[in-house]
């Protein structure tokens, strides 16, 4: 996905001010729920950064795939991109349920399938950071990150079986369920987390197409920088000195 | 030459050299050992409580011990160049995966079948006829450590920072397997019946499934210059 300079500058704006329309719509808007309070209203913050923490870990998979199969850089690019943002979204989610798991459950954590899973997938991609921080010259450490970010996300569905047969804490689904779509919500609840799902999903084209053109620019004046010291290197050792290479 | 003689031919390999140098089982072997003594002096079980924590120190022991085994796995083919060698060897470089997994395996197996006795001896646990269950257990997860610490152990030995990097690859994608090891373990010490521990052994069968292809498919991307 490639988007233009000034049209990631519209999306970041668009994606600011939904953020802001809809954080009003989930403390003004929305009606108070019955046997949370207020509290409930972390929901509009939680639920959104989960729902896009998931979204950036499947174009990690499918980018994955592409640059395995295909070696182009911009896959590769996009899968870093969408690893770092993935990852900020989903620490996002993570404090914020924890946050709201000490109002509604009295602890900061507890290891329900949902946020066993929700760690475990954390950890999975912060280690796929490391890899590509520590995995050596050249693509190697894109092929090593990629081959982690297919193996990571096969894995998630095992973890969620091996946890969920352990026990359950976590509030069941109100959007998406099988009576249909958002029947668990008061109307009101509902449109005020659309806004703000959309308000991150715009946030996360936004950033990911960011941090895509930085790290693009990036290998661009690695190279440029390449070139000069290639360039300049006749010119030391025209002085009698040896170059080392 | 077939694919199953020439996995065997590097089982063989890997045997051999384990043979004349003894230095990864040796450590293994050596590290559980000590594991299961320590965990003893911190916990101090009644043996009431022993049938509790056995399941967990014993996985913890393992997947540990299968770590260290599985960091040298690809350590003693870098230092000599003999993985230049392996990529000449004349067969899909898959089965180089599946060749290593297999040695992998054997070490951890031979690691296992020592320690489940000598932590049951220590904790005071008579293990009778629960031992062909636990067996089966031992197996279906050993065979998941080993398959996708065998992807990250060709991964992280082309790293910087090897020592520290295959644990961390290898403990969060591998939870499923400490999960549903604990949780049959656990079942089977308890005295379930067989049906109570077949969610744990299903979890265990997939994902060894899962990963077996997924490294033969995969591996090709590792041994690249």
């Amino acid at each position: 996905m490639r988007i233009r300079p000034d049209r990631v500058a519209a999306l970041t704006w668009l994606g600011l001010a939904l953020a802001v329309g809809g954080q009003f719509a989930a403390l003004l808007y929305a009606p108070e729920e019955a046997t949370m309070g207020n509290a409930q209203r972390i929901f509009y913050v939680h639920v959104p950064a989960a729902w896009v923490a998931f979204l950036a870990f499947a174009v990690v998979f499918a980018a994955s795939l592409g640059y395995l199969f295909t070696r182009r850089r911009r896959y590769d690019l996009a899968a870093w991109a969408s690893t770092e943002v993935g990852v900020v979204f989903t620490t996002l989610a993570i404090l914020s349920g924890s946050v709201w798991g000490r109002y509604a459950w009295g602890t900061w954590w507890s290891w329900d399938p949902r946020l066993t899973t929700t760690f475990m997938l954390w950890l999975i991609y912060v280690v796929a950071l490391m890899v590509r921080a520590y995995g050596g010259a050249g693509g190697q450490a894109s092929r090593f990150a990629a081959v982690l970010g297919v193996i990571g996300f096969l894995d998630i569905p095992l973890i969620h079986l091996s946890v969920v047969w352990w026990r359950s804490l976590h509030p069941l689904p109100v959007v998406v369920r099988p009576e249909g779509f958002g029947s668990g919500l008061h109307p009101a609840m509902l449109q005020a987390l659309l806004v703000n799902v959309a308000a991150f999903t715009v946030l996360y084209v936004a950033l990911f197409s960011v941090r895509r053109r930085q790290m693009a620019t990036a290998d661009v004046l690695a190279e440029l920088k390449d070139d000069e010291l290639r360039l300049a290197a006749p010119r030391w050792a025209a002085g009698g000195q040896e170059v080392p290479s | 030459m077939g694919a199953l003689s020439a996995v065997r031919l590097l089982v063989w390999k890997d045997l051999l050299l384990e043979l004349r140098t003894k230095e990864i089982l040796t450590g293994m072997v050596v590290f559980a050992l000590l594991a299961a003594v320590v965990f003893n002096f911190a916990f101090s079980p009644s043996p009431a409580q022993a049938a509790a924590l056995l399941p967990g120190m014993l996985w913890v022991t393992l997947a540990f011990a299968a770590t260290l085994g599985l960091s040298r796995s690809f350590v003693l083919e870098r230092e000599q160049q003999c993985l230049e060698a392996l990529r000449l060897f004349p067969v899909e470089r898959s089965l180089i995966y599946l060749g290593k997994a297999a040695a992998n395996l054997l070490f951890l197996l031979l690691v296992a079948a020592l320690i489940l006795p000598a932590m049951a001896a220590l904790s005071g646990i008579a293990l009778g006829s629960r031992l062909l269950p636990l067996a089966a257990v031992l197996l279906l997860g050993g065979v998941g450590l080993v398959a996708v610490g065998t992807i990250f152990s060709a991964m992280s030995v082309h790293t910087r920072i090897r020592e520290v990097l295959l644990p961390v690859l290898l403990f969060p994608i591998a939870s499923p397997v400490l999960i549903a090891g604990v949780k049959a373990t656990a079942g089977i010490l308890a005295g379930w019946p067989l049906r109570a521990v077949l969610p744990g052994l299903r979890i265990l069968g997939a994902f060894d499934l899962i990963f077996l292809v997924l490294g033969y498919l995969v591996f090709e991307f590792l041994l690249e210059e």
